[in-house]
């Protein structure tokens, strides 16, 4: 796939990013204010911050589907940690390292134990998510630290919450990582052609238990501040989640075959997607109308490229 | 380790959590309570059956749940306004209803060649979204169900319900026309090798198409079927039920690379996750535990299966 092509994607996304500004803030005088885009951003960064490692994993041919179970068992960690008096830098520690244990059981099932990364993880978000419903059961985990909500409610400066600066030094991070040094360069390769890649020297399990860690790590980091956001822990929370984290991922150009996408693309899915969300939040649309909105997005961004190609083998 | 021997051993372990159950809880197994077992693993049993023909075919159908639901509300909205009409026209729409939602996933997958795992997470929120349009976010209650719509599933022949009648013969039909029918024959080679289906005449697309059909099809009229037990829909039921569907699949020793799996294996992982179910109550475990043992289940199942092969295929590799 020649670059331009990608371009091209990155410019459609931009381009329905800004007939969303036009159609909301025709529709809500109230939607063009910094207060009310401040507020917006809240529905995307704590996804697409676990998007941005998704991102990698699928671009090296693997997926990960446990991330919303592993923000569900690293809220109750943190929970527990919260309940035994650890403190606040304790307390996201916690959620962080679950997060990380969790990647690397992802990471081991898949490279040292061979399973398809689809059935590995499909087993531990059931085993995650298990796990959170095990331990709490329908009880509520409460009782957080003052000081804990500033991860999630938080402001770093005037309408910059500190949600949306992590993000953006992370996609900033991600972009760079993945497009400019060589590691970016390997985890195309490992994409587009795993045993090639083994046989061109790249240790590619060590890269794949590497992004499902990450990939883990992230998914804490994102429970830490959704938790803190929320202030408290159900074993339901970011139920379905890794549903929209995909979907994400995918609508950001990055091919589920692999060895293709684009950090750029995934950060403006991102601002789309939490744009729409938020907008139809204005025109109080309910969450579950926007489902359907997000299926068939999802649909039509995988089944526009087919058709174009197949036009094109039958010319 | 063949399929057929892989599915004795499953059947000795089945059978041995099964004794153990019984040896520790006498209670368990009276006639009554598993009548019971098999009622309550009844529609598990006819949708991983359904689904299994989709992981054979080198698929997955994470819509199952969604489809289930849609339908469900259907059944119970038409029965709302048609209140006269009786069930059969009921199996009849959900049937079909099924059946289309099945094909349009399959569609997608056999002529546009997309993954099925995109197609089919798209659409289980685009099924989910269209049950509140539907019902408009309104519960339908089992007041406003007819006693006929209510009853079919619980009609009693022999001990057993009407509903566990049904999970029998769909597992029997499974069972004898995975084995004997020409058609099946091509569904397991055009799951276990696409191109050397296509080479032998075998169009593996269509097969795939036909496969997510059948499968929708039966998560339509268990749709009629969960929503007449349960006596309720709304849109939320069955929600996530698609992960118990396609781990009792991957218990039963269905490979997610395609080609491999038997009916009698994934009924026996059916009555695995059903045995665990209602004995966890018995040994004091709080039924939250249920899904964390699944899980530690699944896992179990796909390392043990992984060490037997030498080589890896990943679902989202390319097809041929």
């Amino acid at each position: 796939m020649k670059p331009a092509n990608w371009l091209r994607w990155e410019s459609m996304l931009a381009a329905v990013l800004i007939v969303e500004f036009v159609v909301f803030s025709s529709i809500s005088p109230y939607f063009l204010s910094v207060d009310t885009l401040s507020d917006a951003t809240f529905n995307f960064t704590e996804r697409a911050i676990v998007a941005l490692p998704l991102a990698l994993l699928i671009i090296a041919g693997e997926i990960d589907i446990s991330v919303a179970a592993i923000i569900a068992l690293a809220s109750v960690a943190m929970g527990l940690a919260s309940a035994e008096g650890v403190g606040t830098a304790g307390i996201a520690a916690t959620g962080l390292g679950t997060g990380l244990i969790a990647g690397c059981i992802n990471g081991a099932l898949v490279t040292v134990g061979r399973v398809p990364s689809i059935v590995a993880t499909i087993g531990t978000m059931t085993l995650f998510r298990g796990a959170a419903y095990a331990v709490l059961g329908d009880r509520v985990l409460k009782d957080y630290p003052e000081s804990f909500a500033a991860f999630g409610q938080g402001y770093l400066a005037g309408p910059i919450s500190i949600e949306l600066a992590l993000f953006a030094v992370f996609a900033l991070s991600f972009g760079v990582f993945l497009h400019r040094t060589r590691w970016g360069r390997i985890i195309f390769a490992i994409g587009a052609n795993p045993v090639a890649s083994r046989f061109a020297g790249v240790a590619v399990n060590h890269y794949r238990f590497a992004l499902f860690a990450l990939t883990g790590l992230f998914s804490g980091l994102a429970a830490v501040l959704l938790t803190s956001r929320l202030g408290s822990t159900r074993p339901s929370i970011a139920q379905g989640w890794e549903l929209e984290i995909i979907s994400m991922v995918i609508l950001g150009g990055v091919s589920v075959w692999g060895g293709k996408g684009s950090i750029p693309g995934v950060v403006l899915a991102a601002l789309v997607f939490g744009l729409v969300t938020f907008g139809l939040g204005l025109m109080n649309i309910p969450g579950i109308v926007m489902s359907i909105f997000i299926g068939t997005l999802l649909i039509l961004v995988v089944a526009v490229p087919a058709l174009l190609n197949r036009s094109k083998v039958n010319r | 380790m063949s399929s057929t021997r892989r599915d004795l051993a499953f059947a000795a372990l089945t059978l041995a959590l099964f004794l153990a159950v019984t040896f520790a809880f006498p209670g368990f197994a009276t006639p009554r309570n598993l009548a019971g077992l098999l009622d309550d693993t009844a529609i598990l049993i006819m949708l991983a059956l359904g689904q299994m023909l989709v992981i054979l075919v080198r698929g997955i159908d994470l819509s199952i749940a969604a489809n289930l639901a849609l339908c469900g509300m259907i059944a119970a909205v038409f029965d709302r306004a048609w209140p006269g009409a009786g069930v059969v026209p009921v199996l009849a729409i959900t049937l079909v209803s099924g059946a289309v939602l099945g094909a349009f996933n399959g569609l997608l997958v056999w002529k546009l060649r997309l993954p099925p795992i995109v197609v089919t997470l798209g659409t289980m929120s685009i099924y989910r979204g269209a049950i509140y349009l539907l019902s408009k976010g309104a519960w339908v209650n089992e007041n406003e169900m007819t006693r006929g719509f209510l009853a079919f599933p619980r009609h009693e022949f022999q001990g057993l319900t009407l509903l566990s009648w049904l999970a029998i013969m769909v597992a029997a039909v499974f069972m004898i026309a995975l084995r004997r029918s020409r058609a099946a024959r091509d569904l397991y080679a055009a799951g276990g090798n696409p191109e050397a289906a296509n080479y032998s005449g075998i169009d593996a697309g269509r097969m795939q198409f036909i496969a997510y059909t059948i499968c929708g099809a039966i998560a339509g009229v268990c749709g009629y079927l969960w929503v007449a037990r349960f006596a309720v829909a709304y849109t939320d039921i069955a929600l996530g039920f698609e992960l118990s569907v396609i781990a009792a699949c991957l218990i039963g020793g269905v490979a997610i690379a395609g080609g491999v799996g038997s009916a009698v294996g994934v009924v026996l992982g059916c009555l695995f996750i059903g045995i665990i179910r209602s004995s966890l109550p018995l040994v004091g475990i709080s039924a939250f535990w249920q899904m964390f043992i699944n899980g530690v289940v699944i896992l179990v199942a796909v390392l043990l299966s992984a060490r037997q092969r030498d080589f890896k295929r990943a679902i989202l590799e390319a097809r041929a």
